[in-house]
Parts: structure tokens; C-alpha cells; sequence
């Protein structure tokens, strides 16, 4: 019996895939699967796993109905997607960069999202706190933030080539600068957007609405299936540079693909969900230790597991103080920054 | 760049009168600007009237206060670079000022505590936390206490404490307004009381720190050398440690987490005076209560009237000099 199975369609869609892979990535979406019908049954009302589906479905009480389609569904599925979006971003962009201590919030990338978004709120609403031009500029406003954040680290960066850990350290560096960035911006920006801001900041899908949906799905699942599409050139990359070249990769072009595939993610799921960290690092590790590293396996794991991530810290911050909300964000970098800690720990040479 | 002893005493006396300047420009300089006179004759004659009160409740204390903190955080910086020998090394990089940050918030929120007394000693409690979970962490490991796993551990755990005072204040959006602007670090707003408090402790650790120089300029020619030459090299590390606790512990309690004062101004002094931490760390105390005051100066005059948080000017003023040690290159041993 072989071990892997390999998918081929056409020119554009070949993944290799161990079987072993094929039974996680089942396991995984069901426990999401499971994991949504809870969260959107908690809160003030309690409505079981059967019958949030039910309802789902159409049937079920009216009032569930109501509760869990107005108020419940937006948030957990920004989560979810926001999830998966920044497990991803981080996913590329480890095995790019070949250094495991690589993701979105790290480099910096999600601080110049923040940035951008803070900028964006600060400059187009007004006293009523509503906006004053249509919310389908937010994302983008959130992509060229993390496109100058991650255009800005990589020149900083480059000396001779790419090391790994000067990446790491000038990300730090700009990171910094983006958190004062921001600071500064809800300082200078009107008042009333700073509490707001500041929810957002730590990263939190509370007040997520079916408009946020509307924009964030579509974005983040066509980003999602375009890294499908990349898989294969992010295999060749972790071979390194030299040899990717001798296999005869346009490795320049495809990195500045795969980076700009990265940045849009990121800025996708900010720009929603604000800067919830350390999930585009944990969720990819996990992954490779669950499935290996060979992407076509990888990115749907690592996404799956983001998601379960971020849908799982919003359904702590909801219930564990209720009714006082804790942002996701706080969980996750509860968990995340000890989980960069054992990386650091067990990675022998850095 | 000062060679001699002589050199460096008269650079250190220009320091000196430079940081007077700065401090005497910090009083007279603002919103509303004042005249020499009418700030002298507040000092000494205060005859109660608008522009005398603010000298003496606003701009005073904050002089003095952005001096003492600059001076604090420079040494805990010289100090780490020189106990790590990591170029990157600083109150700030390393969680320190975030573990402090942190815990007076959760002490102010949960527990509303006033007491300035109670507040520097858990400011100090958290700087020893954040300083002791970094240590364990890239102490443990497989090749021991690299620089670069310090860096980033610090990182790591500053992220985590930075994100739980986030956290906590999103929770309690009340508490926000008053404490936004203190978590960015700033020496405005703050009363001549809350340095009184902690002004004791950070006297002894200056002075801590001038007594331990000339064993940290052992301590620099490595651990082998230090203990074949006699010193207890245990006893002075930890010396050290306690010493850069108070210090950023201490900043932390005043001005809140200030960044990269501690690790941009240990490189400046080190390129006027050496070395030697017997001259360096003078020299850091003086240059960082200057950066500081500038920078809080500064904050006065980007978006006049408002008043931007000095921690963000410092900021601003660090991330390109941190890009450039990074650049060059953190050496491994």
C-alpha cells in the first residue's frame, strides 16, 4: 500500500499527500466543526451543539434563530477566518524565510496592519463613531500597512543576503516602532476611538458584524486557495535558495508572490479582527509536528488548527468573565508567547 | 573619544552643565513659555499666580523627574549590556519595564492601590519577575545563555506582559483614559511625591552601581578570567541583577515603561568614554537624563498644543539605532 497519495490537475494543481496528513486534516475540521456549534451555543443563552445546528439549518426555535444568525454567527466566524488567515500568513512565511521563529507579529507585519487601521479609524470617522467612507477600504488600508511593514523589514534586513535572525531582530525593531506608531495614533486621533482602538489592538472579534463577514470571507478563503495554488513554490523554497534556483524556480518572483500572499492575509484578518498574536507562529508548528512540512498538508492543517486557535480564545474571553469580555488576543498570547519560549528552548542553534 | 582621565573629567562636567541646560530649558520651555525670571522668582518666591504654579506643580517635577528616570534607565542598561554582553540588552528589550508596567496595573485596578510607598515596591516586584522568568528561560536550553535567546526571550516575555495589561484594560475601560497615556511611559502629569517615594531606592542603586564598576570591568574579561583574578563572579552577577531592578523597577514606578533610553545611550557613552564602568556609567547616567529631557521636550512641540508621551518620542528616536546594532551584528560570545 503506498504511503502518499498525489493529487494532479492539469498544469497548476499537484500536491503530494501522506495519507497519514489526510486522517489529521479530518480529524481537524471536525473538531472545528464541533468547536463552532459550541461557540455559537454559549453565552447568556445556552443552546446545545444539535440545536445551534438545527437552527443553522433553519429549523429549530425562533429564537435561537435570532440570537445565534444576528448575534452569535458574525463573530465566530470573523474568528474563525481570522484564524485561519493569520496561520497561514504565518505558514508562508516560515517556510520562506526557512526560520522557524518567523510569523506575521514577530516581523512586524501585524503591528503595521494595526498601525494602518488605527490611522484609517482615526482619520475617516467622526463624532457619531461612524465612519465616514465605506468599511471595504479598511482591508486594504490593513494591506498596505503590512506591506510597508514587511517592504520596510526586509530592506532593513538585507546585508549580503537574508539572515534568518537579523529578520527576527529588525522585525522586533520594527514592531516597536509600529506599537509607538500606534500609541501615538490613538493619542492624536479623536478620543472616542481610543477605548475602541484599544480592544482592537489586543486582537478582538467582539462587534463583528455580518458586514465584516460579507467583506472578510470572500478575502480570506480566495487568499486561502491561491496559497493551495502556491504550495508547491513554497516546497521548493524550504529546499533553500541555491537549489531552488537549480530546480529551476523563479525564486525572486515567487518569493515577492508568496510575501505579498502573506501580507494580504495578515492585513486581511487584522483588519477585522485586530491584532490578535502569536497564532501565524504556534498554529504552523503544530502543524508541521502533526503532518510534516510538506505544504500541500501543511497550510490546511496549520489553518484549521489557527482557527480552532482564535475561535477557541474568543470562547475563554467570552465565558470566563462573563459578562465582561476579555479580548482573544490575551489568550492567545497567553498561550503563544510561552509556546515561542519552548521554541526557543528546544531549537538548538536559533 | 576622551583618551585621559583629564579629558574624560572635563567631558563629564560639560555632560553635567549640559544636563543643567536641559533641565533649566525644560522648566522654561512649553505651552506656556515662561521667563527665566518668573521661573526663579517661582522657586524662591512663589507668590501663587498662574505662571508660578506651573512651574513649581507642572514643570519642575517633571524636569526632575525625566532626569532622574533618563539617568536610572541608562545605567540599568549599561549594567545588562555589560552582565549579558549582548549589545541589545536593556530594560526595555527584555521585559522588564513591561513585567513592572503590568504589575502596578493589575494592582491599580484590582486592588486599587494608592499608596506611592506600596506602588514602587510592586513595580519592583515585577521588574525582579519579568528579569527572573527571562534568566530561567535562556539560561535553560541546550547552549545556554546565548545573547540572541536572551534578546528574544525578553521579547517573548514582554509581548506577553504587554499583552495582559492590554488585556486588563480592555476590561476595565474606565481605567483606560487615566492609564493609556502613562503606559506609553511619560514624565508629565506625574507628582513630585510618586519620585520622593522611590528617589531613596534609586540613589542606593546609582550608587550600588559606582561601588560594583570596577568589578563589572572584571566581570567584561569574561567569567574564567574573573574567577582566575579572585572574584566572586555568583556574588556580582547577582549584584548587578538586583541593582538593574531597582533601577528600571524604580523608572518603571515613576514614568512608566519607557523604551530604548537603556539601550541607545550605553553605545553613545561608550563611544565618548571607553569601556571602563567606572567613567561609562557616570557618563550613561548624564547622557540619559539629557536624551531624556530632550526627548520629553521634544513631545511638547511635534503636535502642539497636545502632548505626545515621551516613551513614543524615545521610541521613535531607538527603533533606527536598534535597526543599526542589529545590522552590525550581535556577536555570539
Amino acid at each position: 500500500m503506498k504511503k502518499h497519495v498525489t493529487v494532479r490537475m492539469g498544469n497548476y494543481v499537484s500536491f503530494l499527500y501522506d495519507k497519514k496528513a489526510a486522517v489529521v486534516i479530518t480529524a481537524l475540521g471536525a473538531a472545528a466543526i464541533l468547536l463552532f456549534l459550541v461557540s455559537i451555543g454559549s453565552g447568556e443563552m445556552r443552546i446545545s451543539p444539535f440545536e445551534a445546528a438545527a437552527a443553522l439549518l433553519g429549523y429549530g426555535e425562533e429564537m435561537h434563530q435570532t440570537v445565534i444568525l444576528t448575534f452569535r454567527l458574525p463573530r465566530v466566524l470573523v474568528a474563525w477566518l481570522a484564524g485561519m488567515a493569520l496561520a497561514a500568513a504565518g505558514a508562508i512565511l516560515q517556510g520562506m524565510v526557512r526560520n522557524p521563529l518567523a510569523s506575521p507579529d514577530v516581523l512586524g507585519i501585524t503591528g503595521g496592519a494595526a498601525a494602518a487601521v488605527v490611522a484609517f479609524l482615526a482619520l475617516f470617522s467622526d463624532e457619531n463613531n461612524s465612519l465616514t467612507v465605506s468599511i471595504h477600504w479598511l482591508p486594504l488600508a490593513a494591506f498596505l500597512g503590512a506591506a510597508a511593514a514587511a517592504w520596510f523589514v526586509y530592506m532593513l534586513a538585507w546585508k549580503n543576503g537574508l539572515a534568518p535572525l537579523r529578520l527576527v531582530l529588525i522585525g522586533i525593531g520594527i514592531s516597536a516602532l509600529m506599537q509607538a506608531v500606534t500609541t501615538l495614533l490613538m493619542i492624536v486621533g479623536p478620543i472616542y476611538r481610543a477605548s475602541q482602538a484599544n480592544v482592537w489592538i489586543t486582537g478582538s472579534v467582539y462587534g463583528a458584524s455580518w458586514q465584516h463577514v460579507s467583506l472578510m470571507a470572500p478575502l480570506v478563503i480566495g487568499l486561502l486557495l491561491m496559497a493551495m495554488l502556491a504550495a508547491r513554490h513554497v516546497n521548493v523554497q524550504e529546499l533553500g535558495g541555491e537549489l531552488a534556483v537549480g530546480l529551476g524556480s523563479a525564486v525572486e518572483r515567487q518569493r515577492l508572490g508568496l510575501v505579498l500572499l502573506s501580507t494580504a492575509l495578515t492585513g486581511g484578518a487584522v483588519a477585522f479582527a485586530g491584532g490578535i498574536g502569536f497564532v501565524g507562529l504556534m498554529a504552523p508548528h503544530m502543524a508541521r509536528r502533526l503532518v510534516g512540512s510538506a505544504f500541500g498538508a501543511l497550510l490546511p492543517t496549520a489553518a484549521l488548527l489557527g482557527g480552532v486557535l482564535v475561535m477557541g480564545a474568543d470562547l475563554a474571553g467570552r465565558m470566563l468573565l462573563a459578562p465582561t469580555e476579555i479580548p482573544a488576543g490575551v489568550f492567545t498570547a497567553a498561550l503563544g508567547a510561552p509556546y515561542f519560549i519552548y521554541l526557543l528552548y528546544r531549537t538548538r542553534k536559533p | 573619544m576622551f583618551a585621559t582621565n583629564r579629558q574624560k573629567m572635563i567631558g563629564l562636567i560639560g555632560l553635567l552643565i549640559v544636563l543643567l541646560a536641559a533641565m533649566w530649558m525644560s522648566i522654561v520651555c512649553g505651552y506656556t513659555d515662561t521667563s527665566w525670571r518668573q521661573a526663579v522668582a517661582a522657586l524662591i518666591d512663589n507668590n501663587g499666580s498662574n505662571a508660578h504654579l506651573v512651574v513649581a506643580t507642572v514643570r519642575l517635577p517633571r524636569a526632575l523627574i525625566a532626569a532622574v528616570v533618563g539617568a536610572s534607565l541608562a545605567m540599568a542598561g549599561a549594567l545588562m549590556q555589560a552582565l549579558t554582553r549582548n549589545p541589545l540588552a536593556s530594560p526595555g528589550i527584555f521585559g522588564i519595564n513591561a513585567g513592572a508596567g503590568f504589575f502596578i496595573v493589575v494592582m491599580v485596578t484590582f486592588f486599587s492601590i494608592s499608596s506611592l510607598q506600596m506602588l514602587s515596591w510592586i513595580a519592583f516586584i515585577g521588574a525582579a519577575a519579568a528579569a527572573a522568568i527571562v534568566f530561567v528561560i535562556s539560561a535553560a536550553g541546550k547552549d545556554g545563555l546565548t545573547p540572541l535567546k536572551m534578546t528574544l526571550a525578553g521579547t517573548a516575555v514582554a509581548a506577553l506582559f504587554a499583552s495582559l495589561t492590554q488585556g486588563m484594560l480592555a476590561m476595565n475601560e474606565k481605567a483606560l483614559e487615566e492609564v493609556l497615556f502613562w503606559l506609553a511611559g511619560s514624565v508629565a502629569g506625574r507628582k513630585l511625591e510618586l519620585l520622593a517615594a522611590v528617589f531613596p531606592y534609586l540613589a542606593a542603586a546609582w550608587l550600588g552601581a559606582m561601588l560594583l564598576a570596577r568589578h563589572v570591568n572584571i566581570l567584561m574579561m569574561g567569567d574564567d578570567v574573573a574567577k582566575g583574578l579572585g572574584q566572586r563572579t555568583n556574588v556580582i552577577k547577582a549584584a548587578a541583577a538586583l541593582l538593574v531592578v531597582l533601577l528600571a523597577g524604580g523608572s518603571v514606578a515613576v514614568a512608566g515603561p519607557i523604551g530604548f533610553v537603556g539601550i541607545m545611550v550605553p553605545h553613545m557613552a561608550r563611544a565618548l568614554a571607553g569601556v571602563d564602568h567606572r567613567w561609562l556609567l557616570p557618563y550613561c547616567a548624564l547622557l540619559g537624563g539629557i536624551l531624556l529631557l530632550a526627548a520629553d521636550i521634544g513631545a511638547r512641540y511635534v503636535l502642539m498644543p497636545r502632548e505626545v508621551p515621551v516613551g513614543i518620542v524615545t521610541a521613535l528616536i531607538g527603533v533606527p539605532f536598534f535597526v543599526y546594532i542589529a545590522r552590525r551584528g550581535i556577536t555570539a560570545k
